[in-house]
């Protein structure tokens, strides 16, 4: 019914906004486009079958995806309380956590080696009472992606919590269902698609991790070296290996998004 | 100006910025653009202010960054008048591509240095304990130039690194050690004099087996040749070499 | 078991003070214009707002006592039923009706049975398993409904119920929706604008103004005896129950009325005081519903002046200035009313 009622206010197409969306359009793709144009075509099976390679390519999927399971666990929490709660300089805490989206993402990095580095603030006692330390270890990626993506998804769940109707939650209340209850059934159903839309940019920005990651994590291959590390580096000596990188990572997360969406969404518009 | 024409200017403007930094906002007769290898920043800045001060009326615009960056700016196009590199394959990329007035002079050599956080809670005392696997270690990655470097001296000590971290350039190697992240990390005499306060260095006999070139030259094309001459000239004085030997350089 | 309250409600442009008494198994509905306090009564008594002062009892259980106790919503033993029905969109209409129970502990199997049981009883069995997006909006009041009977509440709320459904299926839903609150034991409270869902689903009004009671009573009490020109103009209704054959309807008050829309077995008909003319003699022509009355009260209001009128079937009459002065009414006058078949609606019961 909605599909109709949208195609019915159709019409002509004002150029107002069609211009400006086909140079943003163009302003996206073509830099993608010349990077598709450069690469070595001949190159990429070769490349694919390096042991490098395949081990950045496999770190990089297994810790976006564990970084993007923590951002869930923690973010969509958090988007609740930003959203729902009377806390107060809620507006404050609403700023602060966007922080790691302005701030560049070496800082980032800086930032956590001083709190759970070897001699941070928390990682000294880590450290000194269990033995662990974070940096240069797998769970330092880890954490030095989800540290960057969370916000990606706490803004956009947020955003969902916010637009949802809270009527329904009372609703739900009324059939004596608790709070929690009210979360798991009604809440988080109704803001699905603000939380896949959060968990895929959260992925994503996550994949692309680099400038925490080889600050906090280090770059040692197998344990710590994320495609864009090899990305960055293999640039220094060799630029067209850097692209077929590029281009390997970009055509993993295509097809991983792709796949997500068909499967959790369900072609949904 | 129509819309329409503000919007191609746009579009050509963000997707073409080499070509607007050329045409648009080329640095006038007066100045000397000098792209510098990023562990040149305290003495070329220092250089520059001299170079200034000496000739008034002439700007000194710097760029510092990776030198093999700096090369492919430059070979494709960047309006730089004097390159001055961290390394001779850096400068031999320039050499192949755009060109340079003149063969490339060395002016510094540097050397690697054992770096360890002040105090050396790790007690480290040379390279063998670079092999130590109970000591964290950072050292750079071997595709850059300190991380070649780095092979050369462990080839010729015969010891087998146990790194943690490979590092994409030598800061990233310096600010581990100075936040105590790791034991030692490889890195050049530069880097501890200009971390001294946080740092301490360690020499080793091998450092000799990877001494750096730093070459500079004048640009084929440089749109201001006669500064950059002036400018080169300048870091090759006497003056110019007290300044490099102060920030941990050695004369060629 | 009585429900009683006294709630108190302030807030910084808006204070609401109203006493309010349900029996069991009895149906008030809460009348009054926008912004009169009537969804912030419901609120309350829902555990979705707490008082500022008074308390909500029922029988001798404490559900709000300010200050102190409080007890939330989901605690209630209550039936909410939305304006917008507020049905959950990724749940079917069976998991609706189901949810009240799961939340209060039933187990699965256990609630989508008596749920199954309650779509059957609101005619839905064969929409069970449709999405809330996919039913009109009769069916979907009707799973609302369905949903919040299903856990056997003692208080059932209703938040204009029929306010947003279109005007035939309106008819239908409200019948059915009397015949479901009058199998309810519990107490129903009904917060509504409309004047005639409130006459024919309620046992009694309360109709409230800025937050204060103006006039409680049966719907015929209040319809017959307006306390202010707002009261009057809003259950200013003709309103009686017959039994239809075809276009002719035999009301319970005594007298006939022919109706344009024909229909069969018992009906509401409903006409309002301004359609009613008033003639010294019996007039001629068009209009074919004419009866003798006599008058018993006449009333000034705002812009015209209402008649009360003892007949078969009683009235009330509306009339201009000019039309008082030319009749010269006094109680104990005889006259003729007279209604057009078409000013009258008709309503299944």
């Amino acid at each position: 019914m909605n599909r109709v009622r949208r195609r019915a206010v159709g019409g002509r197409l004002p150029v107002v906004l069609v211009l400006p969306a086909l140079v943003g359009l163009a302003f996206l793709l073509v830099p993608l486009a010349g990077l598709l144009v450069r690469t070595p075509w001949g190159a990429v099976p070769g490349q694919l079958v390096r042991a490098e390679v395949g081990q950045a390519l496999r770190l990089s999927l297994v810790c976006a995806s564990l970084a993007t399971v923590i951002c869930l666990l923690l973010g969509v929490p958090l988007a609740w309380l930003l959203a729902r709660s009377d806390l107060p300089g809620r507006g404050v805490l609403r700023a602060l956590v966007t922080v790691p989206l302005v701030l560049p993402p070496v800082v980032g990095g800086v930032a956590l080696l001083f709190v759970l580095g070897r001699r941070g603030l928390v990682g000294q006692y880590l450290d000194a009472w269990f033995g662990i330390s974070l940096p240069f270890t797998t769970a330092g990626v880890v954490l030095a992606e989800a540290f960057v993506a969370m916000p990606f998804l706490v803004v956009s769940v947020e955003g969902a919590l916010r637009a949802a109707d809270p009527r329904y939650e009372e609703a739900a209340a009324t059939l004596g269902a608790s709070r929690w209850l009210i979360f798991r059934r009604v809440t988080l159903p109704t803001i699905a698609p603000g939380v896949v839309a959060g968990t895929v940019l959260c992925w994503a920005r996550a994949l692309g991790e680099f400038g925490a990651t080889i600050t906090f994590a280090g770059n040692f291959p197998g344990r710590t070296t994320t495609m864009p590390l090899a990305v960055y580096l293999a640039l220094e000596t060799d630029p067209d290996a850097a692209v077929v990188l590029s281009v390997v990572l970009l055509l993993v997360s295509v097809a991983v998004l792709v796949g997500l969406r068909d499967r959790w969404i369900g072609g949904a518009p | 100006m129509s819309r329409t024409r503000v919007l191609a200017a746009v579009l050509v403007a963000t997707l073409f910025p080499a070509a607007c930094g050329s045409a648009g906002t080329a640095p006038a007769a007066s100045a000397v653009t000098v792209f510098a290898a990023a562990s040149l920043t305290g003495t070329f800045t220092e250089l520059g202010e001299d170079f200034e001060a000496a000739n008034p009326g002439t700007r000194v615009v710097l760029n510092f960054g990776g030198s093999s960056a700096l090369a492919q700016q430059i070979d494709r196009g960047a309006p730089a008048d004097v390159f001055a590199a961290a390394a001779p394959v850096n400068m031999q990329q320039v050499v192949d591509g755009v060109g340079t007035a003149g063969t490339p002079t060395t002016f510094a050599r540097n050397r690697l240095q054992i770096a360890v956080p002040r105090g050396n809670p790790g007690g480290i005392t040379g390279l063998a304990d670079f092999g130590n696997a109970d000591a964290t270690i950072a050292l750079c990655a071997e595709q850059v130039p300190c991380g070649a470097a780095a092979e050369k001296v462990f080839e010729a000590a015969g010891v087998t690194p146990r790194a943690d971290t490979l590092e994409q350039d030598v800061k990233a190697v310096l600010t581990k050690v100075r936040l105590g992240e790791v034991d030692a990390g490889l890195v050049y005499r530069t880097d501890v004099a200009a971390a001294d306060a946080e740092v301490e260095g360690v020499e080793f006999p091998q450092a000799d087996q990877a001494v750096n070139d730093y070459p500079v030259a004048v640009l084929a094309d440089a749109p201001n040749a006669a500064g950059a001459r002036a400018f080169v000239d300048h870091v090759l004085s006497g003056r110019g070499r007290a300044v490099l030997a102060d920030a941990g350089f050695t004369a060629p | 078991m009585t429900l009683r309250a006294h709630l108190r409600v302030t807030r910084d442009r808006f204070d609401l003070d109203l006493d309010l008494t349900i029996g069991r198994g009895e149906v008030v509905a809460l009348l009054g214009p926008n912004g009169a306090g009537k969804t912030t009564t419901l609120r309350t008594l829902a555990g979705l707002l707490p008082l500022t002062d008074g308390h909500v009892r029922v029988g001798d259980r404490v559900w709000d006592e300010q200050p102190g106790t409080f007890l939330p919503a989901a605690r209630r033993p209550i039936g909410v039923v939305f304006q917008d029905h507020l049905l959950f969109a990724h749940l079917s209409a069976l998991d609706n009706v189901a949810f009240g129970l799961r939340a209060r502990g039933t187990r699965r199997a256990e609630a989508r049975t008596a749920a199954r049981g309650w779509l059957e009883r609101v005619g839905l069995l064969d929409l069970a398993h449709v999405k809330p997006r996919a039913l009109s909006g009769g069916q979907a009041q009707r799973v609302a409904l369905a949903r919040a009977l299903a856990t056997g509440p003692q208080l059932l709320l209703l938040d204009e119920p029929l306010a947003a459904l279109d005007a035939g299926t309106r008819l239908q839903v409200r019948a059915e929706l009397g015949r479901h609150l009058r199998e309810f034991d519990g107490h129903t409270l009904i917060v509504t604008h409309d004047p005639l869902d409130a006459m024919v689903l309620a046992d009694r009004l309360v109709i409230l103004e800025r937050g204060r009671v103006v006039q409680r009573g049966t719907p015929a009490d209040v319809a017959r005896h307006p306390r202010t020109g707002y009261v009057a103009d809003l259950v200013g209704l003709n309103l009686y129950r017959g039994t239809a054959r075809g276009s002719t309807v035999d009301l319970d008050t005594g007298g006939t009325l022919t109706v344009v829309e024909p229909a069969a077995g018992p009906v509401h008909v409903a006409f309002p005081p301004t359609a009613v003319s008033l003639h010294p003699a019996p007039p001629g022509g068009s209009p074919r519903n004419t009866w003798r009355v006599t008058v018993t009260g006449v009333e000034q209001h705002a812009r015209t002046t209402r008649v009360r009128l003892d007949g078969a079937p009683p009235v009330l009459a509306d009339i201009t200035t000019a039309t008082l002065a030319e009749l010269r009414l006094g109680p104990g006058d005889p006259l003729w009313a007279a209604v057009k078949a078409t000013e009258i609606r008709t309503y299944p019961a």
